[in-house]
């Protein structure tokens, strides 16, 4: 009786092993299907986005040296992330052909209206909160000198967790390339990048950019730019509002590489382009007519 | 005062003891080591992550120690009935509480020198500078937080019967204090009354723990808090202290213990 028992026991969990096996084989092998996100992403599921959206914001916080909005404070956190690459936005104003004089106004109006948006502690409502700032942060400051580096390791969990957010890539590579000499490890996130999101025109575009001004190759910048300008027009045209600022960004630079390597042509194509959805049409139809001028003359 | 000290003892005693410490420090170690030996971009120079887990990693444990080591001391004695000895010799139950709170305080200042030295080491081997007036200021203000932390969870162990109900609470109020206590007044303002006045009435009637929390200033490498400041903080936590001591005293001096 004891032998029947013994037997029929180990026929059960045999049996139990088999189903066991056979849920939990298929789901093991969606798993190393999924390992382009590794782990976490296996664990966490769509989370992951959530703490991969509280990763970059902890990048703005290290920008801002820890002075940054808290969640009562939400209505004042930055609506959106230039100020983390604030020189580049200046970078794209120079592209408009505009003066030195109205970049700088540029520059500091962007930069005014950032600090604006950055004053969120306002007048200490009483005693305790006056006597609370003594033990916070209360000045308004941006990582510099190399500082930069810190918010790195929050880009690259950010970027773990959720491969498909294009900005963390575009803005670890920014100050990777421009600010901390690391051009190398610049080009490898981004290609990491669009290895996640191989039809990104920001990606391409970055890339581009970074080919032009770290590795002075126009020609294959050219290249990645035209590949930008294809996948933007695949995405965005047929949208009711199309992303124009970052096709903005995308022929003028292709005009300024054509123009470089003297192709007139091309470059009066793209300036014309950028003619139809920059905010400031008078400047690029003077900087047309002055190459259509060389290009008669040539 | 020699009682009182006697009892001290005892409990720090009890914490080397214990394996609560060291299971914290070495989890504490062994994070940080793991987080340090992590490559971003081939970048050795980044430190201020590592510093930010770490110091995470210290107030949490610390939170632990003191709660922990708190919230079981007069009901372990009631339970072994070692109270009944220790009230028949010349001890009161105010030098009792008075006792059990120094020796818990100082137990949790020993585990922070622990901890804050560990900090420093791994802080400088990455940092070619030493801010040792910000660690100062912190690891102080860190204590004395522990202090009103001490006193809290010492009531609720006289108000409270079982211990890990007492601790579970403290964990609750503690760490709402240090998240939500400096936007209360925030809060209080988005209320119609009689909401707003309650609200407002609990921002200024709870101890604002938030205040003695210096991580940033540590993180970010901000010059350090007006010495003047800092000194009004720890008497600010001493007056909270103390008036919690003397609540748990009110309450324990008429309480039965042979329940």
């Amino acid at each position: 009786m004891k032998r029947v028992a013994f037997v029929s026991g180990w026929l059960l969990l045999l049996a139990a092993g088999f189903t066991l096996a056979t849920i939990l084989g298929p789901r093991a092998e969606q798993w190393g299907e999924r390992r382009a996100g590794g782990v976490l992403q296996a664990l966490l599921g769509d989370g992951r986005r959530i703490f991969a959206n509280h990763f970059f914001v902890q990048a703005d916080v290290y920008f801002h040296s820890g002075y940054y909005p808290s969640v009562f404070d939400r209505s004042s956190a930055p609506a959106d992330t230039r100020h983390l690459t604030a020189a580049e936005d200046h970078d794209h104003v120079h592209g408009h052909g505009t003066t030195e004089a109205d970049d700088h106004d540029h520059g500091r109006g962007a930069e005014e209206e950032h600090e604006k948006a950055m004053a969120f502690l306002g007048r200490p409502r009483d005693w305790i909160e006056r006597f609370g700032r003594h033990f916070m942060i209360t000045e308004h400051t941006h990582l510099q000198q190399g500082k930069e580096r810190e918010m790195l390791p929050w880009l690259k969990l950010s970027a773990e967790l959720d491969p498909q957010r294009i900005e963390t890539y575009t803005v670890a590579a920014y100050w990777l390339r421009s600010r901390l000499g690391k051009v190398r490890e610049a080009e490898a996130f981004l290609r990491d990048g669009l290895r996640h999101n191989p039809t990104s025109y920001e990606l391409l575009f970055e890339l581009g950019r970074l080919y032009k001004e770290n590795y002075q190759d126009t020609a294959r910048a050219l290249k990645l730019w035209e590949a930008a300008l294809r996948r933007w027009r695949e995405q965005e045209s047929g949208k009711q509002e199309p992303n124009t600022t970052v096709l903005e960004q995308i022929v003028i630079h292709l005009a300024r590489g054509e123009e470089s390597l003297g192709h007139w042509g091309p470059a009066i194509e793209y300036l014309e382009l950028a003619r139809n959805v920059s905010p400031n049409p008078a400047v690029l139809q003077a900087q047309i007519e002055e190459l259509k001028r060389r290009l008669e003359g040539k | 005062m020699s009682s009182v000290l006697a009892l001290s003892g005892v409990v720090v005693k009890e914490l080397y003891r214990r394996k609560d410490f060291y299971v914290l420090f070495v989890l504490t170690a062994l994070i940080t080591l793991l987080m340090g030996s992590v490559n971003f971009f081939n970048d050795p120079k980044i430190v201020r992550y590592l510093k930010d887990i770490c110091l995470l990693l210290i107030w949490v444990s610390s939170l632990v120690i003191a709660i922990g080591t708190t919230a079981r001391q007069i009901p372990a004695e009631r339970e072994n009935r070692t109270i009944f000895p220790l009230l028949a010799k010349p001890v009161t139950r105010a030098q009792v509480i008075a006792g059990k709170f120094l020796g818990c305080w100082a137990a949790c200042g020993l585990a922070l020198l622990m901890f804050y030295g560990f900090f420093a080491v791994i802080s400088a081997t990455r940092e070619a500078h030493f801010p040792w007036m910000q660690y100062l200021q912190a690891v102080g203000l860190h204590w004395a937080v522990l202090g009103v932390v001490v006193a809290l969870t010492l009531l609720g162990s006289v108000l409270f019967t079982a211990p890990s109900s007492n601790a579970t609470i403290c964990f609750i109020v503690v760490t709402g204090l240090l998240l939500l206590g400096r936007h209360l007044n925030q809060v209080a303002l988005q209320q119609s009354e009689p909401l707003r006045s309650l609200v407002y009435g609990i921002y200024f009637a709870v101890p604002h723990l938030e205040w003695f929390d210096l991580r940033d200033f540590v993180i970010y490498g901000h010059s350090a808090v007006p010495w003047i400041d800092w000194l009004l903080a720890w008497l600010y936590a001493g007056v909270y202290t103390v008036a919690l001591l003397f609540a748990a005293w009110l309450i324990f001096r008429r309480k039965p213990l042979n329940q």
